[in-house]
């Protein structure tokens, strides 16, 4: 099974690179830009009886920091 | 005191904590690799060091925070153990859940290199009893993530319990309070960005540093 696990910081939490993407987006012309936020995508292989505990378990130990981030998981 | 620097794959200030430490207490630290399992007998202080643990990969910290020496460390630690994070040492040991809050990007997404002015926060603690509440010194940073952040009740606890060591006299890197190093709740663990390391004799332009391991050496006793 193919997992995509997407962290992004949670609201409230600045992001600097967003704010410089968001900048780099403005000097080249581009307008309506509103906000930019950036995160990671994580893809892994894992075996198909991988349960939702453990996914969860991967991520809240290693994947994500919880106190700066959110994950979300994608089964594909 | 007999001490100990652990190292990771990426550290690169282990060999200036290690003189530091073996000027001030006149032993040279035991060097721990990652992969051991368990600290060596004896050990009074534990130093975690500045570098690039693990190249920084997903976050800076957090793939050494989960290294087989990493939980003998927080195990020790928990039982009262003094440990001292410098700069990627306090990434790992907010990872490693021995201090709260996380180190993010630079705000202004610079790699902020200088020395910067540290104002003494609380000086009762085991780290910092050779200082003066109010003092401010002067120490180096290096780091690209030394933005602390927590949410505003774990940064309001933290002012409370007098667990804010010290704080930058300066705008650096968009910390939170501008807070620089923090202490754990039991007070036996430090964190801290700036580099006391690199302050401990004339030759490094001042010794600002130098009282931080002097004080921890008396606070352990030895």
């Amino acid at each position: 099974m193919k997992l995509r696990i997407f962290v992004t910081l949670k609201p409230g939490v600045l992001d600097p690179q967003g704010r410089a993407i968001h900048h780099a987006l403005g000097s080249l012309g581009f307008a309506g830009v509103d906000d930019v936020r950036a995160g990671k995508l994580i893809e892994m292989q894992v075996a198909d009886d991988t349960d939702d505990a453990a996914i969860d378990a991967m991520c809240r130990q290693l994947l994500a920091n919880t106190v700066i981030e959110n994950y979300r998981v994608e089964r594909a | 005191m007999k001490t100990a620097v652990i190292v990771f794959p990426g550290s690169n200030c282990d060999r200036d904590l290690a003189v530091a430490l073996e000027d001030v207490t006149g032993t040279r630290p035991d060097m721990v690799w990652h992969g051991d399992s368990a600290l060596p007998d004896g050990v009074g202080l534990v130093a975690v060091p500045g570098g690039f643990s693990y190249g920084d990969y997903l976050r800076s910290g957090a793939i050494a925070a989960r290294s087989p020496v990493m939980r003998a460390v927080v195990e020790q630690a928990n039982r009262g153990l003094p440990v001292l994070g410098v700069c990627n040492g306090f990434q790992v040991l907010t990872e490693a859940g021995l201090l709260p809050g996380a180190l993010m990007r630079n705000a202004g997404l610079n790699f902020v290199c200088r020395d910067v002015p540290l104002v003494v926060q609380n000086s009762q603690t085991a780290f910092t009893s050779r200082y003066e509440a109010g003092e401010t010194i002067s120490v180096p940073v290096a780091h690209h993530d030394g933005n602390y952040f927590a949410d505003d009740a774990t940064l309001d606890r933290l002012e409370g319990e007098g667990r804010v060591a010290f704080r930058y006299g300066e705008e650096v890197n968009g910390s939170a309070r501008r807070i620089a190093g923090i202490v754990s709740a039991s007070g036996n663990v430090l964190g801290m960005m700036p580099h006391p390391e690199r302050r401990v004799e004339s030759a490094h332009g001042g010794s600002d540093g130098r009282r931080l391991f002097e004080g921890l050496l008396e606070a352990v006793g030895a």
